[in-house]
């Protein structure tokens, strides 16, 4: 039932978005978008990478508003006055979205975990997604039948770069073989499908896509509670940014109207399956 | 009686010896004129702050140093496996093409595919090929490591590069002077051994120290088979913190390698040029 309600309710969005254009949903936006500061004066730029991962985004389309983050870029957009027309989208690699100065895009939605450390170089919005790790492997892996965090001492894993999946394979796993780090979950998916690691670690709701869509014999080991706290997915805006401000409200109002949680449970798989290794 | 310099040298000394000094003091205050312009002109930048902030952090330098220090450490030891096979290799292909018997020219015709191809594909395609492909088959004894799958790849690409430079310094040594070693009752592979190789490889060294040099810091790609190298291991860092100092650490551990290598093949090289004149070669 949920389910179909957030559905029709972004189909609506879009369609309305799409269709109606600029006057008929600026009247009901909480704020006028042509107001803010934005890059391009009545637009907003959004940055994602490209390839855009299912299922964040899908067919590596982010403007067809499919998948979770596309879906959460509109719904943002839409809070702070920007219709579905009035969105560009621009390719932001990993770097450009952390180099010194100002960036190509207003915001950039790109999985990207919210860290203290991180908060220094660049501004987050508010975290829009509740992440947690989890473990991948194949059924003929040697860490296939693995139960706790001890199964996977001698384990080979990896991990994409620009993850906290690394991380968490040091902090919370540490394995005795020190582990493989790849440039995409892609490499590091076709490492494991060769052999070349025993398991990767991935976010869980990319874990579930890997090895249900993926692999042909993927599985998942479990999930790890994350170090200290809570991990979150933020949105990235240039460092003192005019704009966190009211992207961070954005946010926060589309939590508190229970819109994020609809948009996840449409899009990601549902992530109370996999058990939490300790 | 002792040498008495005529007045005509001592003035010419003299003169000499004032236009070195007004040569030195033109390039001192042209060094200080550029330097205090570019000093001006980069910390004069509004963004300036932004960027010493991000590139240049003491705190991130120091808190990387180690890791990419051992990152480095597996740079050096792919350089040395690959660098000595490379040479072996490179050799061996270099001998291959410039054979002229008409029995090996199967083994001519291999070798001129073989560095072909391997000199046009780019190192990354010939990396994923092996590092993913290869395993992908399943074969028990190929080892699914990305150390030594990464290690093949390097070898594969640069043997080619190689083979040519060793090549081109075996066409380089005058025809007549292997007509000349079977005029003095040398074989034919004497003369290549004594006499056509020494005088090859000679001329073509600082080439092959430049490719070794290349070889170096191509070592880093290897990463993308998920092996954690200097550049991978800065890039780690930078991933978790947001910030490029890491990298930069990673450039100057690494120029640290390359720099003496640089003046060894310049000494080498002046040494030769030396040798060569007092042979009156020249």
């Amino acid at each position: 039932m949920k389910k179909t309600i957030s559905a029709s309710l972004v189909a609506a969005a879009l369609v309305g978005s799409l269709t109606l254009g600029f006057g008929a949903n600026a009247s009901n936006a909480a704020t006028s978008g042509a107001s803010l500061p934005t890059l391009t004066k009545g637009f907003l730029t959004i940055g994602t990478d490209n390839p855009a991962y299912t299922p964040w985004f899908d067919s590596n389309k982010p403007a067809n508003g499919k998948g979770f983050e596309s879906a959460v870029a509109y719904a943002v957009a839409k809070q702070l006055g920007f219709p579905a027309s009035k969105v560009k989208w621009v390719v932001a690699p990993f770097n450009t979205v952390i180099q010194p100065g100002k960036k190509a895009f207003d915001f950039d939605i790109n999985e990207v975990s919210i860290t203290p450390e991180r908060a220094k170089a660049v501004d987050f919005s508010t975290g829009y997604y509740d992440v947690a790790q989890a473990l991948v492997t194949t059924s003929k892996s040697k860490i296939a039948k693995a139960k706790s965090i001890a199964d996977l001492a001698k384990a080979k894993l990896g991990a994409s770069v620009g993850s906290t999946s690394y991380a968490t394979i040091n902090d919370v796993i540490k394995p005795k073989v020190k582990a493989s780090v790849f440039d995409t979950n892609d490499l590091a998916t076709a490492a494991l499908k060769n052999g070349q690691i025993d398991g990767l670690v991935l976010d869980l709701p990319t874990a579930f896509y890997v090895a249900g869509a993926e692999l042909s014999n993927g599985l998942i080991i479990g999930q790890f509670a994350p170090k200290a706290g809570s991990d979150q997915f933020g949105l990235v805006l240039t460092k003192g940014s005019t704009l966190t401000k009211s992207v961070s409200a954005a946010v926060d109002a589309l939590r508190a109207n229970g819109t994020l949680k609809a948009l996840a449970s449409k899009w990601l798989a549902s992530v109370g399956g996999a058990p939490v290794l300790k | 009686m002792s040498y008495q310099p005529s007045e005509l040298r001592l003035q010419r000394e003299a003169a000499r010896r004032r236009a070195s000094r007004r040569s030195t003091l033109i390039a001192v205050v042209s060094t200080i004129v550029i330097g205090t312009i570019l000093t001006v002109v980069v910390t004069g930048a509004p963004g300036f702050k932004a960027v010493k902030q991000s590139f240049f952090n003491w705190h991130y330098a120091s808190s990387s140093f180690p890791h990419v220090l051992s990152g480095l450490w597996l740079n050096l030891r792919v350089l040395i496996v690959a660098g000595f096979i490379v040479l072996i290799f490179g050799l061996l292909i270099a001998l291959a093409r410039t054979s002229h018997s008409p029995v090996l020219y199967p083994v001519r015709l291999l070798a001129t595919i073989y560095t072909d191809i391997f000199r046009g594909l780019p190192l990354l395609l010939v990396l994923l090929l092996v590092g993913f492909g290869l395993p992908g088959l399943g074969i028990s004894w190929i080892p699914g490591s990305a150390v030594i799958l990464g290690t093949i790849s390097l070898i594969l690409t640069y043997s080619a590069y190689v083979g040519e430079v060793i090549r081109a310094g075996i066409e380089a040594v005058n025809p007549a002077q292997r007509m000349a070693s079977r005029a003095l009752g040398l074989t034919q592979s004497q003369a290549q051994r004594y006499v056509i190789l020494p005088q090859a490889l000679r001329k073509v060294t600082p080439a092959l120290l430049n490719d070794l040099i290349s070889l170096q810091k191509d070592s880093g790609l290897i990463s993308v088979l998920g092996a954690i190298d200097a550049i991978r291991a800065a890039q780690i860092d930078t991933s978790q913190s947001f910030n490029f100092t890491p990298y930069l650490v990673a450039g100057a551990l690494f120029v640290s390698l390359t720099i003496p290598l640089t003046r060894f093949t310049d000494w080498l090289t002046n040494k030769q040029d030396r040798a060569r004149v007092q042979q009156g070669q020249w």
